[in-house]
Parts: structure tokens; sequence; C-alpha cells
């Protein structure tokens, strides 16, 4: 057996590990189903909602948390006598932090198993791979996560922040601290690329510069030529919309170039207190982070949720934003269906207009048009405890501007 | 200046965890020509044993130090089972061993899921190697980057040492260089294959433990730096170590630099395009093994 034989093997191995990882990305998303839609199957005493979300990969650090929040809302709504007379059957299926995956596991959900709603979905790219599966069936999303706006599906409800709820408080927060110039950091897919897209609008109209702009793909673990171009370049804060676990090499790196938050402070819109439990405190102490909500957020509606999700899941268990919106999320839709008067999408969607609720965060108001939430914005800092204190919030609910049409200086955007 | 150094630095440390998880491909790939697609599971085999060293052991640094050699003696008892159980019957089947070994790639990536749980965890870092050293002319240094570039010169001097001064290293190197004369000479080649593959998947389980020091760990840590290492070992050449060891630090400077002027993905084309011209120009690898084997 020669060299050369075993070199035209790697050879051909390696073309088998890119050929496999080429059709993993393949869309997969079947046609079944068809364009009048699936209704939802309510006859038993029973009706079942899906629950979507990455138990594997790269995004499960975060994802697994909101399916527990999620579920600790089913059983309470249960517990109280479930959704118009019928116990909630939670369907719950794995992303695996994979796009297509997510809209093959949303259209079983919808076609197969005929869930009223759908809870879940993180990254955008995830929302972005299933948003056509429900709305080819006319089906209901509930997603969770704040996300870079610029979208309106009629079949989804947003009950994380949109950018004016999230990022451009966060950048307001770093003008009136007198910062003038950012870098950007983040992960390559649409969420950071259009976030970014946003916060250099804004840059530009409010006297900050941006400095520097880098991606590293989701899962990216090699962070030392992003954190050594960001330390050159003289940014008085960097922005960071890295997702997953690539923020734990980039926080570990950010620490071990000698950059601190005094220097030269990370604000971060995908890190909440999960996040910070299993980065390392040791790397995140001081750093920045915008939010709508935080486990240290006063009110007795929180005192209640910490108490229920440390109860259920452990008291080392810290509560965060998504899991919050999460929760909020199935509470919400519960009111809208009580307020049709049936589990069919269109009439809830035409009950969602003004519902509100007594949330963690604060009192959140359903807008029917945009089928966002108005909430409270929050900007808070990393503690040595692994919890995240409010150094500063809007005073009262944002109401969501989705496309910022409310902004001059975002008109050329979207 | 320091923007041009800290770059250096950081090729050179891409270059030092590359040329660790490749060292062990050097030896099992050159001597058996075995391409071990599971060698990436062993480097996740030592870094979830720093992990888990570290949930009995308190002290970050005490169980750091304990991790090298524990990690090194599991993922080494694991190819060597791995030898014992498959490779060493699929010996003249290098297709069949690839497809094998890809397949246990998968079930130990899996096992781990199970036994780990999917999310990827991460250890703390000792307080000493979370800083960094500072040098004249405003230039710093990572600690934990150095650290891992010592360790990885340590390795090589060591199998250096070891495979031109000991009884073992005379036989593994006879045993490359010519399988049939070696065996009818009285060596033990089955012996000294089992041996080599505990020592290639024991430095895989050492560039485990360098990695917690970077990122998290998680079942699919080692198939994102399997094919670089590969890489390595293709450009460098088959059957020795040196051509390893200079295209390990050159392709990551080659990285780092690419990354630096571009972007991250750019950067990875920029590589792989050099890669490709390279071996057009030199399809043998950067060096070549002179033997006197017809095979």
């Amino acid at each position: 057996m020669s060299l050369l034989w075993g070199r035209r093997i790697l050879a051909g191995a390696m073309i088998l590990v890119a050929a496999v990882a080429v059709t993993a990305c393949g869309s997969k998303t079947s046609d079944e189903g068809g364009a009048a839609g699936v209704t939802a199957d309510v006859s038993g005493d029973t009706v079942k909602v899906g629950l979507l979300n990455s138990l594997s990969g790269t995004m499960a650090i975060s994802e697994v948390t909101v399916r527990d929040s999620i579920m600790l809302a089913v059983e309470e709504i249960n517990a109280a006598g479930g959704v118009l007379g019928k116990k909630i059957q939670p369907i719950g299926e794995d992303g695996a932090s994979d796009w297509p995956t997510f809209a093959e596991k949303a259209e079983k959900l919808i076609s197969e198993d005929r869930v009223a709603a759908v809870f879940g979905c993180w990254t955008s790219a995830s929302r972005k791979a299933v948003k056509p599966v429900f709305e080819k069936n006319k089906a209901l999303l509930f997603y969770p996560v704040q996300y870079e706006g610029l979208e309106q599906s009629p079949y989804i409800f947003y009950t994380g922040a949109t950018t004016n709820q999230q990022i451009v408080p966060g950048l307001d927060y770093l003008k009136a601290q007198g910062t003038k110039s950012v870098y950007l950091v983040g992960s390559d897919y649409v969420f950071p690329r259009t976030a970014n897209k946003i916060i250099k609008a804004y840059a530009a109209a409010n006297g900050m510069t941006v400095v520097g702009e880098d991606y590293a793909p989701l899962g990216s673990t090699e962070f030392g030529t992003i954190v050594n171009k960001v330390r050159s370049s003289g940014a008085k804060a960097v922005f960071n919309t890295l997702n997953g676990d690539s923020n734990v090499a980039f926080f570990k790196e950010y620490k071990s170039a000698g950059l601190t938050a005094a220097a030269m402070p990370v604000v971060s819109v995908s890190i909440a207190e999960e996040e910070v439990k299993s980065i390392g405190t040791q790397y995140l102490e001081g750093q920045l982070t915008a939010w709508n909500y935080y486990q240290t957020t006063p009110g007795a509606a929180n005192g209640k949720f910490v108490a229920a999700y440390k109860a259920k899941y452990g008291a080392d268990k810290p509560t965060s934003d998504p899991m919050e919106a999460a929760y909020v999320s199935v509470y919400l839709w519960k009111a809208m269906v009580e307020k049709a008067g049936a589990f069919d999408v269109e009439k809830v969607r035409g009950a969602s207009d003004g519902i509100t609720f007594e949330a963690p965060e604060g009192l959140v108001t359903v807008d029917g048009k945009t089928q966002h939430i108005a909430k409270t914005a929050r900007i808070g800092k990393v503690g040595a405890d692994g919890l995240i204190t409010e150094v500063w919030n809007s005073g009262k609910p944002i109401a969501p501007d989705p496309y910022l049409k409310t902004y001059p200086w975002a008109s050329g955007l979207s | 200046m320091t923007v041009l150094f800290g770059q250096l630095f950081t090729g050179i440390s891409i270059g030092a965890v590359l040329l660790l998880i490749a060292l062990g491909l050097a030896l099992t790939f050159g001597q058996m020509n075995v391409i071990n697609m599971a060698h990436g599971e062993f480097i996740m085999a030592g870094a979830y044993t720093t992990y888990v060293l570290q949930q009995s052991i308190t002290g970050a640094g005490l169980s750091l130090l304990v991790a090298l050699p524990v990690a090194f003696v599991v993922a080494g008892t694991m190819g060597v089972l791995l030898e014992i159980l498959l490779i060493r019957r699929l010996y003249a089947r290098p297709l069949d061993t690839l497809l094998v070994t890809w397949g246990v790639s998968l079930m130990l990536q899996q096992l781990a899921r199970d036994v780990f749980g999917s999310p990827n965890v991460q250890t703390r870092a000792p307080d000493l190697l979370t800083g960094n050293v500072a040098l004249p002319g405003g230039l710093t240094v990572a600690n934990n980057r150095l650290f891992i570039l010592a360790l990885a010169l340590a390795a090589v001097a060591a199998l250096t040492l070891a495979l031109r001064f000991t009884p073992l290293g005379r036989r593994i190197r006879a045993v490359v260089q010519n399988r049939d004369l070696a065996a009818v000479s009285g060596i033990p080649t089955a012996r000294v294959d089992r041996t080599t593959f505990f020592l290639g998947s024991g430095l895989a389980g050492l560039a485990g433990v360098a990695l917690t020091l970077l990122g998290p760990i998680g079942p699919t840590m080692g198939t994102n730096l399997i094919i670089d290492a590969f890489l390595v070992v293709v450009v460098g050449g088959i059957g020795q170590l040196k051509g390893s060891v200079i295209v390990a630090f050159a392709l990551g400077v080659l990285q780092a630099t690419g990354e630096y002027l571009t972007t991250l993905s750019v950067a990875k084309v920029i590589v792989f395009v050099a890669i490709v011209a390279f071996l057009q120009w030199r399809p043998q690898g950067l060096f070549t093994l002179r033997t006197r084997s017809l095979a």
C-alpha cells in the first residue's frame, strides 16, 4: 500500500465530509400541507402545542432554558385548568441548531401533530427558515427572542424585543456615557449583520464612529485575530452580537488580551444570566447587556416566576430575558385564545390587539398591528455573583417599531 | 508594530493547537497509513477529561496539571481499544478503515452527548492563565496561548527525542520506513503499531486539554479541527515530524494574517487555495521520507 494511495483516500474523505456538510445545509422543507392550511386538532379534551428549540448543537446552551420555561408556563396553566377547559399537551422537537431541521420539524408539528400553536426558535436564521412553513400552513409561531427587526409576519408573534426596544436603547446608553467609537463583533448570520446595519445608521446620525466590524461563523472558537483587531482599533466600546458559545471563546480571549470592562466595555445583546453562568463570571464581570428583563428585576410577578422556576429546575438555575419572553408568550397565547373563544388561528390573531399581561418584566401589551409587544428596555451590568443588575431603564414600555419608521436616521434601511 | 506582533503571536498560537493535533495524526497516518477520522473525538475525550477532573478537584490550576497526564492516558487508551477492536483487522483495507473510524467518531460524539448532555460545557481556567505577560514596547502575550505553545513545543521535543534515542523510537522508525523488512528483522510490528496508536491518540488528548483554555467543550469540537490537522500532515509530508511542525505554524500564521487583512471566512478560502496550489507543485508534501522500500 503506497503513500499515494493513502493520500487519494484522504482526498476522498475530505470530499465526503464536505459533501455531507453541504447536504446538511440544503433545504429539506417538504411541500405537504398545501396552501389551504392545516387546522389544529382540538377535538379531544386536550389541545396540542409544539415546542421547537435546539436541544443539541451550538445553540443548546441558550435554547434549553427557553424550553424549560415554556414547560413551566404550560404546567402552571394546566394546573389552573388549562385553556378554554382543555389541558395543554406539549409536543417537543429538537431543532438541533440546524436551520433546515427547524423547517422540517415545524412542518411535522403543524401537519402531523396538528398543533394549535408553536413556541420556540432562537436564532433569526431558524426563524427565517420556519417563517415560510408557518405562512404556507397559516399556523402560529410565538418567537421569544430579541431580534433584528425589519420583519412582520402575520403568522408570527414576536414576544422578544425588536431593535427599538433593545439595540437602539443600548446605543442611546453608550451615547449618554459619551462613547464616541464602537467596534462591532458578531456571528455571521442574519441577526448580527442586520443589527450592525442598524447600528451603523444610528452611529452616522449620532456622531459615533464604527471603527471596525468583524464576523465569525456560528460556533467559531478562534478569536485571537478579532480580539487583536479590537484591541488595536482604539474603540471606546464593543457592541457584541455574537450568539451561542462563540461568546465563551471571545470573552476568554478578551480577558487574556488584557481588555477590561472599565477600559473598553462590551455591550452584549445575546448574553443573559444563563450564558453568564456558563461563560464564567470571571470573564464577564462589569460588562454590559441590553435586555428587557433580568432575574433581579423587581416586582411581585417576577418574584413568583423566579421562585417557581427555581423550585422546578433547581436553586442554582438563573432566569433570563428570552426565558421570560417565552414564559410570557404561552400566557399571551392563552389570553388571546380566551378572548377569541376559539383556537382558530385567524380568530386568535384578531383577538390579539391590546391584550395585556402582568409579566415578570412588568406590564406588556400586545400590538395587534405588528404582532410585537410593548416592552421596557433595561441596560444591565454583570455582577460578581453572575447576576445582572439594572443600571438604566426606559421608564415605560416602548411601543414596538420593527421597521424603525419613527426614527429618521433609519429611513435608508429595510 | 503591536498589531503585527499580536497577529504573529496569534498565528503561532493557532499553529501550536494545530500542531498538537497533527502530531498524533502524523504518527498514525505516517506509520500505519490509517486515516483515523475518530482522532478528533480523542481531542474531545481529553477536553471532557479536564472537565470531569475539574468537577472533582477544586483548584483550577491543580486540576489542569492533573488533567494533562490523565487525558493523555484516557485518549491513548481509547486509541488502543480502537486499534485492537477495529483498525488492526482492517490494515489492508484503507477505505474501510476510513468509514469505520468515521462511524466510531459519530458514535463517540453521541456518547458524549448522552453522558455530558448536548449543551457545551466550560472549564474554569486557573487565574494564572487568564492574564497576559507584558513585554517592553506595549506588547502583550496571553498566558493561556503561551502555555499551549509551550505544551506543543514540549510534545514535539519529547516525541523527537523518543523517536531518535529510545529503542521504541527506533522500532517505530523502522516500521515507518519498511514494514516488511522490520517484520523479518524480528520487530513485533503489531505491538509497535499499538504503541504508536497509544502515543498518537494520547497527544490528541493533550490537545483537548489545551483547547479547554481557549473555548467551550462540546461533542463536535474535534470535527471542527480534524480537517485542518489532516491538511498539516498532508502538506508537511507523510512519515516524519519536521514537515508537520513547519506547516502547522505556517498555516497558523497564514490564517491569522489572512483573517486580519480580510475576514475569517475569506481567510479560510485563502488557506485552502494556498494548500491546493502548494500540492500542485509538491504533491508529496514539504518533506518526503526517502526509503529503499518498493511499496
